[in-house]
């Protein structure tokens, strides 16, 4: 089943990424350029699979504004991943609530 | 010796299970919702455990299920995987430093594999130099709740109601927005860069020519792009590492 065979692909390059750095590199990475670029990319990453998909996320597009506009508030708040997490999707059943009632 | 030694091994695996589970407790709730991705991708509840025993990664493995289900090409997976797992290469690199130069290639490896964001930061967040046996014992239980988190909501997903489903599917996002907002709040650059890119992945989803590209394309196309800009234009200076907050 090609599924698995994905999910190897995955698991094979995650691993490498992971255990290379740990087991070669011994020392710190000095390159300014390569050491600027490895620390924003998982924002950059991030910031690109979360918008506009949060808002194709959800049944109603206003409740994934919603949930955009409560994970970014809560966030810069600076509470953790989990009750952000589940603030979002609680936002998204309040507004596809509100929005059943009107 | 041995007594001593067993004795103190035992503790650390007793710690690393206390620091590990409200850790996994989280990972239930968001692996669940990325489970509801899975299913949509036509994985099993037995392919979602092992695809996150494995990769342990929430935005690789949201990645890596919208890119069965768009039947992506294998290279595109590596590829993907490759960029939103880059993170770890740094993670990993900084690890090293914590351990004392005699922590064996095996130990090495074993704890690469386990390396997320949160084990990363209980990793760094020991004191003196890291005993691997903490460690394990941390990503074990917490990756144990992620991996079963996955196969619950592929098995348990579909008897949900719609709009259940609905506030599931953005808790991912949720848990995204939670790990790039605190910085952009501490440091401009990072904000401008989390803006920039917000706008250049809603220009490449809606205008023509540009939203035929895939969306493993598009992640990769604008990370590498935006990043490299932010790193011409600002070097991050010495000290300024993940994790150290300014």
């Amino acid at each position: 089943m090609s599924s698995y065979l994905y999910i190897l692909v995955a698991a094979g390059v995650s691993l490498l990424i992971r255990t290379l750095p740990l087991t070669l590199i011994r020392r710190q990475i000095t390159n300014p350029f390569l050491r600027s670029f490895l620390y924003y990319v998982p924002y950059v990453t991030l910031a690109v699979m979360t918008f506009p998909a949060i808002v194709d996320a959800a049944q109603h597009p206003l409740a994934g504004v919603a949930a955009l506009a409560v994970g970014v508030a809560l966030s810069w708040l600076g509470v953790g991943l989990f009750p952000v997490a589940v603030s979002c999707c609680m936002s998204v059943f309040a507004v596809e609530w509100l929005l059943r009632l009107l | 010796m041995t007594d001593l030694h067993e004795h103190d091994l035992r503790r650390e695996i007793a710690r690393g299970a206390r620091d590990g589970l409200p850790i996994g407790l989280g990972y239930f709730a968001v692996a669940f919702s990325l489970g509801i991705t899975a299913k949509s991708a036509g994985l099993s509840p037995a392919q979602g455990f092992l695809a996150s025993f494995l990769n342990h990664a929430s935005a690789g493995e949201y990645a890596l299920f919208s890119l069965i289900a768009a039947h992506a090409a294998y290279w595109e997976v590596a590829a993907v995987i490759f960029i939103t797992n880059m993170r770890y290469l740094l993670m990993s690199a900084a690890l090293s430093q914590k351990l004392h130069s005699d922590v064996s290639l095996l130990h090495r490896f074993l704890l690469g594999f386990g390396i997320t964001d949160e084990i990363f930061g209980l990793g760094v967040a020991y004191p003196g130099r890291l005993r691997p046996a903490y460690l394990y014992s941390a990503f074990l239980v917490a990756d144990l709740f992620w991996s079963s988190g996955t196969a619950t909501g592929i098995a348990a997903g579909s008897v949900l109601p719609a709009n259940v489903i609905s506030a599931l599917s953005v808790a991912i996002y949720g848990m995204f927005l939670a790990i790039i907002i605190p910085p952009a709040r501490r440091e401009r650059v990072v904000a401008a860069l989390v803006l920039v890119s917000f706008a250049c992945s809603l220009a490449f989803s809606a205008l023509p020519l540009l939203n035929t590209l895939s969306g493993g394309m598009r992640t990769i196309l604008l990370t590498v792009a935006i990043s490299s800009a932010g790193a011409l234009l600002f070097p991050v200076r010495e000290g300024g590492e993940g994790g150290e907050a300014a």
